[in-house]
């Protein structure tokens, strides 16, 4: 029990981390990704193969990789990001392709005939998307978006390669230091309490998007 | 006073409908019956803005408008769609409102107010706090009809309105139709397919005939 108490700090410093790189990228991919799926579905087409480019690019190749790319690679031709900025950005281009791929699925599914009833109706592009459209692909992307978001929790745990302090590297470095499993399944519980909480909340968001189909 | 003139719509090299002239008297009940790929619905999507005509003119009054740009605050055209196309994501009650209070800036109460009035005269007093899939077919159509009355149209257009109706329900349609014309200002548009309710509820019955390629 006191050795759990003595790297408990040195976890939860970590975990810290895990979550302050977790939330940058939600808090900037997800309207992000909205944007970018719009450009998707615009009607130009050099925007539309440049982003499918780039989720090509983003979904086609791994996440590990493009970490590696952007903090060791990047500097060779003169690109230097710090460490927590590299991992920021990588997570954040990664993830936002992801979430432009759902978001594209969830407007496609509206049915013409919702903007068509809207525009006899008056109401302006922004009053259809505000009142008729979002909601309705709201409730069509939700259970994507939530299991991107768990994997997302997961996946921060990449960032290891490049050196930064997260949980995972925090447990990884008392267990060797201290030749003990405990750190590792230390490590293990506060993964499963993140995403635990995380499922709980986006159950309670799903719930509220059940009362009409 | 609403009058077509000389309407050519056209997709890609394919004329739909040619120099097509139209009056219709205020307060009127017009069929517009034809067969299957005749043009019918495609006169209607015209009529209410859904399709640019490549030629010709609408006048209201004697006056031109153009319908895939309403003007404010003056709602011509009203519009029951084929499968009604009800916002899936409001209650029957918001479905009315929506737009009075958007578009024509109605206080809530007053909108909701006139909501109720309708679905009074629609036989739909109990629905107002249900969500469109705990509907039957014909309720939805009455909530369609009122979500478009709601705006205070001077003229009703209806899209295949008998398709989807039971023989009761069919003949319930009409009489809704034939008491929107003794209680309201409103002339009424109703695209069939169905001679026999044309001939039930029209004043008039407009042919549309397939053009020959």
């Amino acid at each position: 029990m006191n050795y759990i108490i003595s790297i408990l700090p040195s976890l939860l410093s970590g975990a810290q981390m895990t979550l302050l790189l977790f939330f940058w990228t939600i808090i900037i991919s997800i309207p992000l990704g909205i944007i970018v799926s719009i450009g998707l579905l615009s009607p130009f087409k050099l925007l539309r193969l440049f982003l499918k480019f780039y989720v090509w690019i983003m979904r086609g190749t791994p996440l590990l990789l493009q970490l590696i790319f952007i903090f060791y690679g990047l500097p060779i031709i003169g690109i230097i990001f710090q460490r927590y900025d590299a991992a920021l950005f990588a997570l954040i281009i990664n993830y936002s392709a992801y979430f432009a791929e759902i978001f594209r699925g969830g407007f496609q599914s509206v049915p013409t005939g919702q903007y068509e009833s809207a525009h006899v109706l008056q109401l302006n592009s922004w009053q259809t998307l505000q009142h008729v459209i979002i909601p309705q692909v709201n409730k069509i992307v939700i259970p994507s978006i939530g299991n991107e978001i768990i994997n997302l929790v997961k996946d921060t745990s990449l960032v290891y390669v490049i050196g930064l302090g997260e949980l995972l590297r925090a447990g990884n470095v008392a267990t060797a230091r201290d030749v003990t499993l405990i750190p590792l399944i230390l490590v293990g519980v506060i993964y499963l309490i993140m995403t635990g909480l995380i499922s709980f909340l986006l159950k309670q968001i799903e719930q509220n998007y059940s009362k009409w189909k | 006073m609403l009058e077509l003139k000389n309407i050519t719509k056209k997709f890609g090299s394919k004329v739909i409908l040619n120099k097509l002239n139209l009056t219709i008297p205020d307060k009127q009940i017009l069929a517009i019956v034809g067969s299957s790929g005749a043009g019918k619905t495609t006169l209607l999507r015209c009529l209410n803005g859904l399709e640019k005509v490549d030629e010709g003119h609408f006048y209201w009054n004697n006056k031109e408008f153009n319908p895939t740009q309403p003007r404010q605050n003056e709602q011509i055209m009203g519009v029951v769609f084929q499968n009604y196309e009800l916002f899936p994501n409001l209650t029957v009650i918001n479905n009315i409102t929506l737009a009075p209070t958007l578009v024509s800036k109605e206080k809530l109460s007053v909108a909701q107010e006139t909501a109720r009035k309708l679905l009074n005269e629609l036989d739909l007093v109990n629905a107002e706090q249900l969500y469109p899939y705990q509907l039957s077919g014909g309720q939805k159509q009455r909530v369609a009809i009122a979500r478009a009355m709601a705006m205070k149209p001077r003229i009703l257009c209806y899209d295949e309105p008998t398709s989807a109706l039971d023989p009761v329900l069919r003949n319930k349609i009409a009489d809704i139709i034939l008491q929107l014309k003794s209680q309201n200002q409103i002339t009424q548009i109703i695209v069939t397919h169905d001679m026999e309710f044309a001939n039930q509820i029209a004043d008039m019955v407009f042919t549309v005939n397939a053009l020959d390629k």
